[in-house]
């Protein structure tokens, strides 16, 4: 019987609604959800209020609150140690908050946490498959976890496969996947079992960009079809573009918390990039003339509303010979600096390593 | 088939019910896979096997010399049920192991975060970790005529469910121990001052007869001797074995001038059991 499911990741929900596979049953938590717009449907997906972490003397998150919608995509965008992974942490009850409470797929997080963990799917920051069994037994084991029943199991493990076109490795060993195979087998392990919130700590870290937007098709389409609501954390600036709202978290609090579009609407001024034969010199006078100027690597940088009408008077104050000029709207990292004051770092080397690495790392 | 009807996990069952047999089949799932880990670690299994082999080697020649026979009776065969607990006991603690590298490797993480009950997980790692450790002191037994050891059908059959719960009884311990570790070099530190203190006091190399008090006090609490001895006693039951000898290498535990029979000295390694797979179900992935 070859009908629209075979040939596509339909997770469930959609072709159940239009009755195209009687075999496949709906998950309540998933049938529940009327599609529309995000934030418009019945209660939130997921709710923290006043979450907290403390470890010893380490308050890893404070006081941190939001909601995210049903069927929302919704960012977590922090520098390292933010507090990003101790928030998802707590949301999928693997972390006792210190204060505050969070329901999740509306349960409490403290009082039902096997409630909510039938309702989660989860990608680990650090790699969680267990290499010395085969793609396939890794899922097979994820499905007994979750207590999918028998008769579906095969079809879905195929599915998730073809998802993340690993198909013809299902039988392969993961000590033999690469570390960007070994990822995708867990966002298709995450999905096997279709979640109602899906959590996503940094899950494209490592991946080559081919993949990292392979993945974000991936996962824009369990929404779309199966209105899976997700929750993913980040550290790059154009993967948050993906989400409908973004939570800058820093220090673990959040700083701002926006669409996308609203948070570059925030930072009114745009940013101009001089190259010039002096930069201390030139920074210096731009900021004795009044501008917010600092001294980039190779470069000044200058933050000033409309910054392309700026041009001429800049270079008039800087005094030096300016070999270059850039202007430039403001974009997410500008955002990211603006309300933390700091740059992301775009190295994060360390993630890409699975956690057994870093032991041997470690032990050398 | 009724599984057809049966929705996907979230929100089939309400809340915190749990149903049997999704539990049953995480056991199951868990006990599956410790067999494919050992199945695929060739290592494993070769130094499973040479390791008792070495000992019975060294210690039961080498010893035999310095012990000589008693009326025919070796050293060899005094040792041998003995070096068969050994190896049941080594391999246990050590697929307990597993745990800590799970937590390295990141799959416990897997396991905690699933919508199962902790006691499924402990239950499904300790019988895995027991299957292996029985058929290994099973195969053990091929040794039996090398040394003049005579088997028979029944005795086989004595020896693999003791073999059994000993197994079980030590892979609770060893998944105590474990849940309780974060590092596989505590693990292993904690191992050897546990390990082989437990294992050379507990009858299963030399009689425990005749020990300065204070020695014999620590072989009592060692629940270990009361694992071993039921070993050595079935397996004697069926040899010939001298009045000499059998006053030499004398079996039974006498605990305040009592005389333990078999079934009292089972009931305790099963107290244990019961009490090392409380503390650690009790101790396994609990949430930061
Ligand atoms: N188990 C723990 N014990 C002690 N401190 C912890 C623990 N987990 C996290 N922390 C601390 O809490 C803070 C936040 O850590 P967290 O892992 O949540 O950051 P993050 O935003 O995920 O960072 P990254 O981008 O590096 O993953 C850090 O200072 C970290 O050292
Ligand atoms: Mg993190």
């Amino acid at each position: 019987m070859a009908t629209a499911c075979d040939q596509a990741f339909r997770p469930y929900a959609v072709d159940t609604l239009h009755g195209d596979c009687r075999g496949m049953t709906l998950p309540p938590a998933i049938r529940d959800l009327a599609p529309g717009r995000p934030g418009l449907v019945g209660d939130p997906a997921l709710e923290a209020s006043h979450l907290s972490k403390r470890y010893g003397d380490v308050q890893a998150v404070e006081d941190v609150s939001f909601q995210v919608a049903r069927r929302e995509i919704f960012a977590l965008l922090g520098p390292n140690g933010a507090g990003k992974s101790t928030t998802v942490k707590m949301l999928c009850t693997l972390a006792r908050p210190t204060d505050g409470t969070a329901t999740v797929a509306g349960f409490d997080v403290r009082r039902q946490p096997k409630a909510v963990r039938r309702r989660i799917g989860l990608v680990f920051q650090e790699q969680t498959l267990d290499d010395q069994l085969t793609a396939e037994e890794n899922l097979r084991f994820h499905a007994v976890l979750y207590r999918v029943p028998k008769i579906e199991v095969e079809a879905r493990i195929r599915r998730v496969l073809d998802l993340v076109e690993l198909a013809d490795r299902r039988r392969d060993v993961v000590s033999t996947f690469s570390g960007g195979m070994a990822r995708r087998l867990e966002i298709a392990r995450s999905m096997l079992h279709t979640p109602a919130v899906l959590f996503l700590d940094e899950p494209t870290v490592g991946l080559d960009p081919q993949t990292r937007a392979l993945m974000w098709e991936d996962v824009t389409r369990l929404r779309e079809e199966a209105g899976v609501t997700i929750l993913l954390t980040t550290h790059y600036m154009d993967e948050a573009e993906y989400a409908d709202r973004i939570a800058i978290i820093d220090r673990g609090s959040i700083v701002a918390l926006d669409t996308p579009s609203n948070l570059k609407a925030m930072v009114s001024a745009d940013t101009v990039e001089l190259t010039t034969a002096d930069d201390p010199i030139a920074t210096a006078r731009l900021t004795a003339a009044g501008f917010r100027a600092k001294l980039g690597t190779g470069n000044v940088i200058v933050f000033t509303p409309n910054g392309d009408s700026q041009i001429a008077r800049l270079i008039d104050v800087a005094g030096v010979a300016v070999t270059n000029v850039h202007v430039h709207r403001p974009s997410l990292d500008d955002v990211f600096l603006h309300f933390t004051g700091r740059q992301i770092r775009a190295d994060h080397a360390e993630h890409v390593l699975p956690m057994r690495m870093r032991a041997r790392a470690r032990r050398r | 088939m009724t599984d057809a009807r049966l929705p996907i996990a979230p929100g089939t069952l309400t809340d915190e019910r749990s149903d049997l047999g999704g539990e049953l089949r995480t056991v199951g799932m868990v006990w599956e896979r410790e067999l494919i880990r050992f199945v695929r670690t060739r290592t494993r299994i070769l130094s499973s096997f040479i390791q008792p082999i070495l000992f019975l080697f060294v210690l039961g020649y080498g010893m035999s010399t310095l012990v000589g026979t008693t009326e025919g009776f070796t050293f060899k065969k005094f040792v041998f049920p003995g070096i068969v607990a050994m190896s049941v006991v080594m391999t246990a603690i050590f697929s307990a192991i597993s745990i800590v590298w799970d937590r390295e490797f990141g799959f416990l993480r897997e396991m905690v975060v699933a919508p199962v009950s902790r006691a499924s997980l402990v239950v499904g790692k300790t019988l895995g970790g027991a299957s292996i450790a029985t058929v290994q002191g099973s195969i053990m037994l091929v040794l039996a005529p090398l040394i003049g050891v005579h088997l028979t059908a029944l005795l086989v059959l004595e020896v693999v469910g003791l073999e059994l719960l000993m197994a079980v009884a030590m892979t609770t311990f060893g998944v105590f121990v474990a849940s309780r570790i974060q590092r596989i070099e505590a693990f292993q530190v904690v191992m050897q001052l546990l390990l082989f203190p437990m294992l050379f006091l507990s009858g299963a190399l030399f009689p425990l007869k005749g020990l300065p008090a204070w020695l014999a006090v620590i072989t009592r609490i060692n629940p270990l001797t009361y694992a071993v001895d039921p070993f050595r006693r079935v397996v004697f039951a069926v040899q010939h074995v001298p009045p000499a000898a059998a006053a030499r290498f004398s079996t039974g535990v006498t605990l305040f001038g009592y005389s333990l029979p078999i079934s009292a000295e089972i009931g305790v390694v099963c107290a244990f059991a019961a009490l090392f797979l409380t503390l650690a179900v009790a101790g396994f992935g609990k949430p930061e």
